[in-house]
């Protein structure tokens, strides 16, 4: 539609424009602007469809936590079962983000840094868990560390893996396994290896290098990493619903110790226990927010949104 | 880079390459490889017979039906509001307009059990939604219509599944178009294109590519839903069990080799949708860079 003659132009015409926002670039012409009615007609499409599905389940899960007041709903939070539900998320949490956290910084150093063949077959099976089931992601373990599984026997023997806690951690693991990798992997990629390079040159150890050089410029995008990978951590609910023995006080995690008031028709504790989860979820939103905030304005690259995600290589 | 990977490929400044790629291979095997291969090891040891009278029984055939429809049905609702939601947040002011945009993320960040016991609470018959649906709402004494059940029906699995899939298509299509030349819409607009004719033909072109990886990722993620659509559905065998919770049952009916016939199923079906996904990727990439930059 542009023919070969105006790239030129256009080139050094949008880069002189891409100084001024986006937003005043459109809003003031006419001609590439709609009338204002269809304009008022689209935000009222988005606005409404974000108010059925977003705003409106947000609202009434504090509407019902506090069904029953203040009182009843502190006393369902305080619930040495719900506490207990706390401590194993807590654990899980705990374990499986730093693991991911090393695994994503060792591969994002070996994929970024250097050159070697199959990156990208490396690159699409990091991604693996996201297009696994969380059903799924449960039933792999109960294959392997099952009673009827591979190793089902000597483990049943000497360490209890399925129905316990073990089996949450490593289900968890696994949801949550690309999320750190995912975010590091193209920040690295994009930021190159001279800097590194350069430290090594000037007489800088590895470690030296990778703590005063690397470390201070993907921080922010591990952070990213972390909130992102944490938030799924505690909330996830498929993979640990299969893997836990769903024994109050032992093997529920929060989203298992809601679903079991929940079905005990106890709507009002299943909330107030749900309200964690969702204030988590906001703070995770928050934090996530400022954190692209804060990235923007130092280096003006952007995150990953997950799980969508800029492929890498 | 050139002369890294010619002249001077033997030589690494960089230390650490053998150490971190080891143990990125070693915990990627532990982790994902070996656990998913024995989903694979275990199908092989059934019969045909077995694999088929699991994987074909009619109860698995009217889960993947539920399952494939509803996926698509509300991936295409996302595709379409996903799309408007995306427009509206890059190109128009309004007030609250951070809010929605940090907002849109929720069903990322919210426990797929929570969304689910919400959903099913506010679309149920006397719920917050589900009331303007039911017999006793106000619309339906005035209007006659006739009373739609949302909650612990297929429609509840439809509603679901869009909550979850919202965000995919807004975070794919969202870059696309704040990156967009304005300059190419002028173009068109002084060549005599009207607003529609440049929308239609200049600017759903280049957002084609991203809508349709935002559609594939909404609908490979609402394949594999299980949260949030165990509590908003009545998971009643033929009508509205999705094949997650088929699985999830006959584990715990243990009848681990039928859950892991059924798995191996849905696992070569996303494996499929993710190698479409990076193809499609690999296409909008490809699109971008020839058309725009």
């Amino acid at each position: 539609m542009v023919g070969e003659p105006l790239q030129h132009e256009q080139f050094i015409m949008t880069s002189a424009a891409t100084t001024l926002p986006i937003r005043s670039r459109f809003v003031h012409h006419r001609s590439t602007n709609e009338p204002p009615l269809v304009r008022r007609l689209l935000i009222a499409v988005a606005l409404t469809f974000i108010a059925l599905f977003l705003v409106i389940p947000l609202v009434s899960v504090f509407a019902q936590a506090f069904a029953k007041g203040l009182h009843f709903y502190f006393q369902s939070i305080r619930d040495p079962l719900a506490l207990s539900a706390v401590k194993l998320t807590l654990i899980a949490a705990g374990i499986s983000v730093p693991l991911n956290c090393i695994f994503g910084i060792c591969a994002a150093w070996a994929i970024a840094k250097f050159d070697f063949r199959g990156k990208n077959i490396l690159l699409t099976l990091v991604d693996l868990p996201f297009s696994v089931s969380p059903v799924i992601s449960g039933l792999i373990y109960v294959l392997i560390f099952g009673a009827q599984g591979w190793f089902g026997s000597w483990f049943s023997d000497n360490m209890k893996i399925i129905f316990a806690v073990p089996g949450i951690v490593l289900a968890t693991i696994f949801v949550t396994f690309p999320f750190i990798a995912r975010e590091l992997i193209p920040l690295m990629q994009a930021q190159g290896r001279t800097e590194e390079e350069a430290a090594r040159v000037l007489g800088a150890s590895g470690w030296q290098t990778f703590r005063r050089v690397t470390l201070p410029n993907i921080k922010w995008g591990l952070l990213y990493g972390v909130i992102l990978c944490n938030a799924r951590a505690m909330g996830e609910f498929g993979a640990v619903s299969v893997v836990s023995g769903h024994i109050r006080g032992q093997t529920n995690t929060i989203p298992l110790h809601v679903e079991i008031l929940y079905n005990e028709y106890n709507f009002t504790g299943a909330f107030a226990v749900a309200s964690l989860l969702t204030f988590l979820a906001l703070i995770t939103l928050a934090l996530k927010t400022w954190v692209e905030y804060r990235n923007t304005e130092l280096s003006g690259t952007a995150f990953a949104p997950l799980p969508v995600g800029k492929k890498a290589g | 880079m050139a002369t890294r990977q010619t002249g001077a490929k033997k030589i690494r400044v960089l230390p650490g390459f053998k150490l971190t790629l080891g143990y990125t291979l070693l915990y990627l095997s532990l982790i994902v490889l070996i656990p998913l291969a024995a989903a694979f090891v275990k199908t092989s040891t059934l019969s045909w017979t077995q694999f088929s009278h699991d994987v074909f029984s009619p109860q698995a055939m009217a889960s993947y039906r539920l399952s494939f429809g509803a996926s698509l049905l509300a991936a295409l609702v996302n595709a379409v509001f996903g799309l408007i939601v995306a427009w509206v947040l890059v190109r128009y002011n309004f007030f609250g307009k951070k809010i929605v945009d940090a907002l849109v993320d929720l069903p990322f960040a919210l426990p797929t059990a929570v969304a689910g016991i919400t959903l099913a609470t506010i679309y149920a018959e006397n719920g917050w939604i589900g009331r303007f649906f039911s017999s006793s709402g106000d619309w339906h004494l005035y209007f006659h219509l006739p009373a739609i059940k949302i909650s612990f029906t297929r429609l509840g699995v439809f509603v679901a599944l869009t909550f979850i899939g919202l965000p995919f298509i807004v975070r794919t299509v969202q870059p696309v178009l704040e990156d967009f030349d304005s300059e190419i819409e002028e173009a068109a607009a002084s060549l005599g294109a009207n607003r529609w004719q440049a929308f239609w033909r200049i600017i759903f072109p280049t957002v084609t590519p991203a809508l349709l990886t935002g559609f594939a990722l909404a609908f490979a993620r609402a394949l594999g839903e299980y949260g949030s659509v165990v509590f908003i559905s009545s998971n009643i065998p033929m009508k509205t069990q999705i094949t997650p919770l088929l699985i999830m049952t006959k584990l715990e009916e243990f009848d681990y080799a039928g859950a892991t016939a059924l798995a191996v199923v849905m696992l070569v079906i996303s494996f499929v949708l993710l190698l479409a996904v990076n193809l499609l990727q690999w296409w909008a990439s490809r699109y971008n860079t020839s058309n725009l930059s």
